[in-house]
């Protein structure tokens, strides 16, 4: 593992995030806290001072307009670029995320809005991109393909042709299943999943929330952004809002209602959501 | 296994067919293309086609062949060398200059020393690109200048009056040196049962293992036809050759470009190492995010680009049994031409090693028959040009239908 954790020992972790009580994040252990995280591009300031926990085994949903800085914040958390203040905890102690890698290797797997795929390689290929099987320093690709026809069947990805057609061939709901399975098979311990629903059709996205659900029932941690309401009531178990770069409403779906999230989306607050914002250090 | 995963075809034919519909043409039109080439120059001279002039051909292409390989390592990047056509000579040269009798160094050690020089060329190419984020195109066209001039100044410091003859046995051999006709049929037959068991048994185990594969009679049609380009290749090689005295049997220049091609053919299918080139010229953030090393494997590639290169510049300076200050301006361009004519697109992400041989050996071709027709060196440039660009017109065509359907 090539991350720098800077206490490996979880006792001594006590400047860290307040732990599994009083965090707000319910019953259910911590396993991703944010701590003051900003990110500024020169001098726009896309997000700051961001307190989140993500706990193990539950749905959270980051919801926002557009330009709030979700997707900032998750690339900051997948390793896309180093935030340019505050701390991150995983299990309680703090990493820092240098590269993607450092994330992968921590067992944080993300499905970019863009999906990150790479057109001229086929689907096995994608699905095992940086971590291919290999047999003798060769690639095994009878294993890989086995491996690949076996997990979409699981996922009831059933509409592609052949797992040796290329990612490019593919229509924008197969490239997006693609994308999810890739995270599901990394067996990550968090999947953070940026706008996995936006380009998909009905059944699709129906298909796609259910995954999201299998995946919490595993005990995996779920970071899923959504600009669909729907989608965030059906499937989430906690809920974030984010507003102008900044965290301005964190806690149980139950809290919520429709309307007040669509206040919190637009105007930044809401009377009548209880405030459950983690404090600052 | 469900229906859902696997290839329909009915015969191979139509798979051939609904591949090319796809833009996945491969190499048919090229090699229709050069099967025109070949029937054209028959037609007006019918010496075009006797084992002398083939083998000739075949000599002509390997220089073609791998400095567009040592291209392709690159292209598949998107990246460019504007200047294999003068460093690889620039290696040439040195392995030239060690086993003249004034240094007298051995060809064991001579020859990977230039090569070494080459290779080292592209590291350093490599890391201003990959650490400076200088465009390749620059900087080799820079490097295209420089080492042109450094390579004056070393042959011209010879005092030999601007080219350096090569005495040395073995460095003349890579391409005057011959096969015995037995070791050509070895080494041939060793080559197809290779390849088709290779071939035979990949089908076999996707078979075992449930998995789509093409039908059985298009695995047997390529072997088939491997075997026969192989007894074909045999018996050109070693038909007689010779005016005065008997000649036949395969140039050395043809396994080294063999092995050359198997060698880049397996890193780039076979290994982690080739599956990141691919993904970084098709989409270099996505393979960053997939935890790729991306600059340790894009450097990789300009070494393997100067390593393939190098083997060039050894050929090179051994066909012309020698080496001089100006070497012709046109070596880099037409690395290029073989490369993209073979089907390897400019952009990155899709291109294979076979596509240098293909492109080369229609190069040499259009080179060879035109010398045969003794037609001018204008039409011979007005012929490639005109190649290059249908080739790649083609290409374009075929990839913006598969991308629109
Ligand atoms: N790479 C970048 N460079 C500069 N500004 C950026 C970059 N990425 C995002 N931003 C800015 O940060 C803000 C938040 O963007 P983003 O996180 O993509 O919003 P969303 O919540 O819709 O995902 C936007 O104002 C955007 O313009
Ligand atoms: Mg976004």
């Amino acid at each position: 593992m090539s991350t720098t954790p800077e206490s490996s020992n979880p006792s001594s972790s006590s400047n860290g995030p307040s732990g599994q009580d009083g965090s707000g994040a319910g019953s259910e252990p911590v396993l991703l806290s944010l701590r003051g995280i900003s990110k500024n591009f020169g001098p726009v300031q896309a997000i700051q001072g961001v307190n989140l926990d993500v706990p193990v085994g539950q749905v959270t949903a980051l919801i926002g307009d557009n330009g709030a800085g979700k997707s900032v914040l998750i690339k900051t958390i997948s390793g896309i670029w180093e935030p340019s203040g505050g701390h991150i905890y995983w299990k309680g102690d703090e990493i820092h995320v240098h590269t993607p890698r450092n994330a992968t290797d921590l067992g944080i797997a993300t499905v970019y809005q863009d999906l990150a795929l790479c057109d001229n390689l086929d689907i096995v290929q994608n699905m095992y991109l940086g971590r291919e099987e290999t047999k003798f320093a060769m690639l095994d690709e009878i294993k890989m393909e086995l491996a690949t026809n076996q997990l979409l069947r699981d996922l009831s990805v059933s509409t592609v042709k052949s797992v040796r057609q290329l990612v490019a061939s593919l229509s924008g709901g197969q490239r997006q299943a693609i994308a999810v399975a890739r995270a599901v098979m990394r067996e990550s311990q968090l999947v953070i999943m940026d706008e996995p629903t936006a380009a998909l059709g009905v059944s699709q996205t129906a298909q796609v929330l259910q995954l999201i659900r299998t995946l919490s029932s595993r005990g995996m941690a779920v970071l899923v952004i959504s600009h669909n309401l729907n989608d965030v009531f059906t499937v989430a178990d906690r809920i974030a809002v984010m507003h102008l770069g900044a965290l301005c409403s964190e806690g149980p779906a139950s809290n919520y209602d429709t309307a007040s999230a669509v206040e919190l989306i637009t105007t930044g607050h809401s009377s009548r959501v209880p405030s459950t914002l983690t404090p600052s250090s | 296994m469900s229906e859902d995963l696997s290839i329909p075809g009915p015969n191979s034919i139509g798979l051939l067919v609904k591949r090319m519909r796809q833009g996945d043409s491969g190499m048919l039109p090229v090699l229709v293309g050069l099967l025109l080439l070949v029937i054209y120059f028959q037609i007006r001279n019918a010496a075009f086609l006797s084992s002398g002039n083939l083998v000739n051909l075949f000599v002509q292409a390997t220089i073609f062949i791998l400095l567009g390989m040592a291209e392709i390592w690159l292209l598949l990047l998107g990246e460019i060398d504007l200047s294999i056509g003068i460093t690889s000579v620039l290696g040439g040269a040195v392995t030239v200059i060690l086993v003249d009798p004034q240094f007298n160094v051995s060809w064991f050690l001579a020859l990977p020393a230039g090569v070494l020089v080459v290779t080292a060329i592209g590291a350093l190419y490599g890391l201003i690109v990959v650490r400076l984020k200088v465009p390749s195109f620059i900087v080799t066209l820079a490097g295209f200048l420089a080492f042109q001039g450094v390579l004056i100044y070393l042959v011209d410091a010879q005092g030999t009056g601007g080219t350096i003859p090569v005495h040395e046995k073995v460095l003349y051999n890579l391409v005057y040196g011959y096969l015995t006709p037995l070791w050509t049929w070895i080494l041939i037959v060793a080559g197809v049962a290779f390849l088709g068991y290779r071939m035979i048994r990949m089908d076999v185990s996707r078979r075992s293992s449930g998995l789509a594969t093409d039908p059985l009679s298009f695995v047997i049609g390529k072997v088939a036809l491997l075997l026969a380009a192989g007894i074909i290749l045999a018996m050109v090689f070693n038909a007689n050759r010779g005016t005065f005295v008997p000649l036949s049997g395969m140039p050395f220049a043809i396994p080294v470009d063999l092995g050359v091609l198997s060698f880049g053919t397996l890193i780039l299918t076979k290994t982690k190492a080739g599956r990141y080139i691919y993904a970084i010229g098709g989409n270099t953030e996505a393979a960053r995010r997939a935890g790729v090393r991306v600059e340790r494997y894009r450097l990789l590639a300009f070494c393997l680009a100067g390593l393939t290169g190098g083997v060039g510049g050894l050929l090179y300076v051994s066909n012309l049994n020698g080496v001089n200050d100006g070497p012709p301006s046109t070596l880099t361009l037409y690395a290029i031409a073989a490369a993209v004519i073979g089907g390897t697109s400019l952009f990155g992400g899709r291109g294979k090693m076979i596509h240098a041989v293909v492109g080369g050996i229609i190069i040499a071709t259009i080179y060879n028959g035109m010398a045969l027709l003794s037609m001018s060196a204008s039409t011979q440039y007005i012929v490639t040009g005109v190649v290059l660009l249908a080739a790649v017109t083609v290409d374009a065509i075929a990839r913006r239908r598969s991308a629109t359907s």
